[in-house]
């Protein structure tokens, strides 16, 4: 060992590495180094370089040297925190962590405080903190919103961010930068080290770890850790057909088996639960060695999924089947396998669960892609081209949600009352809110206080007030308990438990039975009972609704009616994109695609066309009593959603009639009475009138006000701002009973105050998310003279996937209505009615 | 929305589709705004307008919108301007919570007290107000027998012959080419009829729910559905289920 570690670390250190036959890393001792010379440091470094141990040391050596704390001492407070954006990583690091720690004799104590720790625990937490705490942003919202918060984080040293690239982009950031925001004023001589993959911007990663003066950009120094093994990836070979369309890879199942028998552990993403579900039934149809697969999602019930993983860390397992909620960085033992099956939609995050496998720098990763379509081999290929070239596309760290911001404000107020000057000045620290106007914020605070409305008739019930200090207080205790159940930014859908039960003699439901987990209420809302589906690796048959439970018993049977969910949750990346369109566009690169899916661009060829890079492909064609325009602008499903939907209200000016959409995140069919392609040669109206992207004015905006999507994005906006509380003091229980219609609150705001600061927060959001109308503009962009029209007599190759999905997505606003004409028809075409009653007047 | 929209533009004649029924031999008319119209007796009902519930959640701490009473009034003038009745009967659930009509603005007092001119008004007590009305025109009582039927708040187990009631805020959900859509509905079997909620922000319970279970001869029951400007008849066989 050189010495210039020596004298950086205590001797135990020096004793553990050398018992272990190790030595430090360069970037931990230059990581240690930098903080001990009091700067913040953003460490970017592959898996398995020994990135925690990194991010913990500086706290570590710190804690050693302060040495143990005497029993009978004043109160000391938190040393470090830990934050991570996954509950099942701050209680994983803390088994590692402590592993060193004692085998070091180091007088540190670690604890993790999550949503699961008991209320006895927590509360002792409080009088007898840790050193080292491990956490959630939400958690730390409830921390710096308490009483004590100033007694607790007064000596704070360091805060350790973990998977900083992933928290940061999303309103959990949002949060935890203003969190971050008032631990800096609680402990002015805090340092922030964060820890994060590659990424395309680390400056802004870098800006975002520390405080941000008016006028000027900071910047957290920057360790990076280049290198790391190359993957092993390939593209799974098999001798089945790959399908047209669809999610599930069902076609592939018997060679992910071979390959589960042929490794030790494997780990197999996929991107939706239905998906984990299905590939996990299909698995075990097959398993006829019965080796040990397990199922883990977000949705199954905790104790099930604390099972899995401890299953999977003792290496009982051979293969778990997961979706997202294990995707970061979890350490799993030994995997050596990681099967991918679906398209992965990003090059970052296929890196990223590729990293699972083979926890060590200097070993490479195995990794097996399994397409379940067509377009999807496309996507597996371009993605793997990226991996090897280091291609980035993790998204942008947005600008700070008003909501958020509402919901921090109400926070801050119950930790004690605020003057909203001194606040304001806190919160422009944080990189995200920088920009934070003052006439802006004072609308949050009187959001937070009144809901915001011009019309003042809920001054007498104000949850927070301004003292005659003018410093702004709660009203009541009962809003700092409203706050504590409704804190932080993730907003599911309304769910139901589902509880397993059985029929007796009688053939009534019994009581009681095993909780199984989780599922949407609209999900439910669309079953009848007796209707079979997917859950928990279980065929269950739909007994009914009771109070909060969703009633299910075993089927016996092997063929469940599965959910639709129409593809992944992820839109396709716009690296990605590019490349699936370069790849179409240029026979050399599709020189490594399959033979079948060659063929079936070749047959596209002959019957219409391939597009060029830059070329936008418009087909039409006849089929059925309808006609059908598809679309290949390969921009992601958000994208051309919206595009669907301004492409329908623009045809229904022109009069043709148009009946519906359907979006992939490769193409756009849409289908109307009249015959499109007859319309576009005629020029009534041009393909380029249709395309403009004046598109993006007006007719955004007055779908925008209608949009099915925009009352989804309300919903989330107005729980996390404090406006619709998820779950009530007292209430807790019968959530569903309190929740009020988001939709139809929505409707009466929009009509009677439509500038209302949630209804811009909603259409913000909704821009940058769910309509990804940035993507959509470039888009129209980059088409415009580029349109090429093929008018078919019939579906093309490249068509079916698209088409194959119709039937699988819903329709919303004129159309419903268009729905109920014909099903009101058809009561009238069947039979007489056995009463007086009949439709119209 | 479709109320929404349609009650501030609609002419008081026009365009609009409703539906004829018959309850216990008495014919009605189901409005898409809502209320049911006798034309016998020029009787107008309408069910669960839960007026102030914006400023019953303000006052738990939940600040929604303080618009929804304003709204549903407006959907109130267009439906009794439409059918000039001589009696509207406003069957329960009026006012969100026991404190709502005490509290109601004063504007809004007048928008009602307009609407009452020349016309019996009858305020039939709910659950969510059970103590009757204060400062308003019209009689509060908690069950009225009037031409051939009875108005009450919620469904009666043991009598439902001719029985017009809310509470339940009955919706259906029709499935058509693997699309769900689902509305507030009136429903009736031709011996009684429940009426769709009024207010604004009030949501639906599906008539397949259990708490809808034994109030209807289902081989007979119909949702009429509340469609933007017509009323959608859909037999409950035919509904999701």
């Amino acid at each position: 060992m050189p010495e210039s570690d020596a004298l950086t670390l205590p001797a135990p250190f020096l004793r553990w590495f050398a018992e272990k036959g190790w030595r430090p890393r360069a970037h931990q001792l230059e990581l240690l180094s930098r903080a001990e010379g009091g700067e913040s440091t953003l460490l970017i470094a592959p898996t398995g370089a020994g990135k925690t141990l990194a991010g913990f040391l500086p706290s570590l050596v710190d804690l050693t040297r302060r040495g143990k704390i005497p029993p009978g001492s004043a109160f000391v407070g938190i040393h470090t925190l830990y934050i991570s954006p996954l509950k099942a990583l701050a209680v994983d690091i803390e088994r590692n962590l402590t592993k060193p720690v004692s085998e070091m004799g180091l007088p540190v104590r670690i604890e993790n405080r999550t949503g699961d720790t008991p209320q006895g625990k927590r509360q002792r937490q409080k009088l007898n903190p840790p050193d080292l705490l491990l956490t959630t942003p939400e958690q730390l919202a409830l921390l710096i919103a308490d009483g004590e918060a100033e007694r607790f984080f007064k000596v704070l040293r360091y805060v350790v961010l973990d998977e900083l690239h992933s928290l940061v982009t999303s309103k959990r950031g949002h949060l935890l930068a203003l969190g971050l925001a008032r631990l800096r004023r609680l402990a002015p001589g805090l340092q922030t080290i964060g820890l994060s993959a590659t990424v395309a911007e680390p400056m802004e990663l870098q800006r975002w770890l520390v405080g941000q003066p008016p006028g000027e950009r900071n910047h957290a120094g920057l360790i990076t850790v280049s290198g790391g093994a190359k993957p092993e990836i390939s593209i799974l070979r098999g001798e089945n057909h790959v399908p047209w369309a669809g999610h599930s890879a069902r076609y592939a199942i018997p060679d992910v088996y071979a390959a589960i028998k042929q490794h030790g552990t494997t780990l197999l993403f996929v991107n939706t639960r239905s998906q984990a579900e299905m590939l996990f039934q299909e698995l075990w149809t097959i398993n006829d060695d019965n080796l040990p697969i397990a199922l883990h999602h977000g949705s199954l019930d905790v104790a099930q999924r604390r099972k899995v993983e401890a299953a999977m860390a003792e290496n009982r397992l051979r293969a778990v089947v997961a979706t997202s909620t294990l995707d970061l960085g979890i350490d799993w033992g030994d995997v050596d396998l990681v099967v991918h099956v679906g398209a992965p939609k990003g090059a970052s995050r296929l890196a990223q669960r590729i990293g699972r496998a083979n926890h060590r720098m200097d070993e490479p990763s195995r990794a097996i892609l399994v397409p379940a379509n067509r377009f999807e081999v496309m996507e597996c290929q371009a993605a793997l081209d990226a991996n090897y070239i280091g291609a980035q596309d993790t998204p942008p760290v947005g600008r700070g949600a008003l909501d958020v911001l509402a919901q921090h404000v109400l926070g801050m107020a119950c930790a004690r009352p605020f003057d909203a000057v001194e606040l304001h000045d806190e919160i422009t620290t944080a990189a995200p809110y920088a920009d934070l106007s003052w006439e802006t914020f004072e609308r949050v605070v009187d959001l937070v206080a009144t809901g915001g409305y011009a019309l003042r008739t809920y001054e007498r019930y104000a949850r927070i007030r301004k003292t005659k200090e003018g410093l702004w207080r709660v009203s009541n205790p009962m809003v700092a308990q409203q706050y504590r159940l409704n804190v932080g930014t993730i907003v599911e859908s309304p769910m139901l438990n589902v509880r397993m039960v059985k029929r007796n003699a009688r053939g009534s439901l019994g009581r009681g039975g095993m909780p199984l987990g989780k599922v949407e209420e609209y999900f439910l809302e669309m079953l009848s009972p007796g209707d079979t589906f997917l859950f928990s690796g279980k065929v269950l048959r739909f007994e009914g609704i009771r109070e909060n439970e969703c009633l299910v018993s075993q089927a016996f049977s092997f063929d469940p009616k599965v959910p639709s969910y129409a593809g992944g949750k992820f839109p396709l990346s716009t690296y990605l994109a590019a490349q699936v369109r370069q790849m179409l566009a240029d026979p050399t690169r599709r020189a490594a695609l399959p033979d079948q899916v060659r063929d079936w661009l070749v047959l596209q060829g002959d019957i219409s066309m391939l597009p060029r890079e830059d070329e936008l492909l418009i087909e039409t064609f006849p089929r059925g009593s309808r006609h059908y325009m598809v679309s290949y602008a390969f921009e992601g499903r958000l994208a051309h959603q919206t595009l669907g939907m301004l492409l329908t209200r623009r045809l229904d000016r022109a009069g043709l009639k148009p009946l519906g959409f359907v979006a992939t995140d490769y193409s756009l069919a849409v289908w109307a009475l009249d015959d499109l392609g007859a319309a576009f040669r005629e020029r009534a109206p041009s393909l380029a009138q249709l395309f403009d992207e004046d598109m993006l004015g007006d007719d955004l905006e007055a779908w925008l006000n209608e949009s099915f999507l925009l009352k989804r994005t309300f919903r989330t906006c107005a729980v996390i701002a404090g406006l619709i509380d998820q779950r009530h003091p007292g209430k807790e229980k019968t959530g569903r009973q309190v929740t009020v219609s988001a939709d139809l609150i929505y409707d009466v705001l929009r009509m009677h105050e439509p500038d209302h600061i949630l209804l811009e927060a909603t259409r913000n959001d909704a821009a940058a998310g769910l309509l990804d109308i940035g993507r959509l503009g470039s888009m129209l962009k980059r088409i415009k003279g580029h349109i090429t029209h093929r008018q078919l007599d019939r579906i093309s190759p490249l068509a079916v996937p698209v088409m194959l999905e119709i039937g699988r997505e819903s329709v919303h606003g004129e159309a419903q209505d268009f729905l109920l004409t014909e099903a009101a028809a058809d009561e009238l075409i069947n039979e007489a009615m056995g009463i007086g009653h009949g439709a119209g007047e | 929305m479709h109320r929404l929209l349609h009650a501030t533009s609609a002419p008081a004649t026009g365009a609009f589709f409703q539906a004829r029924t018959m309850v216990n031999g008495i014919a009605g008319i189901c409005d898409p705004l809502g209320g049911l119209f006798l034309p016998d007796t020029r009787t107008l009902v309408v069910s669960d307008l839960h007026l102030e519930k914006g400023s019953a959640f303000a006052r738990r701490g939940m600040m929604l919108p303080p618009y929804d009473t304003l709204a549903t009034l407006r959907i109130l003038e267009a439906i009794i301007l439409r059918h000039d009745p001589a009696t509207v009967i406003s069957l329960g659930d009026n006012f969100h919570d026991r404190r709502g009509s005490a509290a109601m603005p004063d504007s809004f007092r007048q928008m009602i007290a307009a609407m009452a001119r020349g016309r019996d008004w009858i305020w039939i007590n709910g659950n969510h107000d059970p103590d009757g009305t204060s400062g308003l025109p019209g009689a509060s009582m908690d069950e009225l027998r009037h031409a051939g039927l009875v108005f009450r708040h919620e469904p009666s187990m043991v009598d439902g012959l001719g029985e017009i009631a809310g509470h339940l805020h009955p919706s259906a959900t029709v499935k058509r080419r693997e699309r769900f859509i689902r509305r507030a509905c009136f429903a009736t079997d031709g011996s009684r009829l429940l009426m769709p909620a009024f207010g604004v922000t009030t949501g639906g319970l599906d008539l397949r729910h259990r708490a809808m279970g034994g109030l209807f001869e289902r081989e007979r029951l119909v949702a009429h559905m509340l469609g933007r400007d017509r009323i959608y008849s859909v037999r409950f066989a035919n509904l999701l289920g």
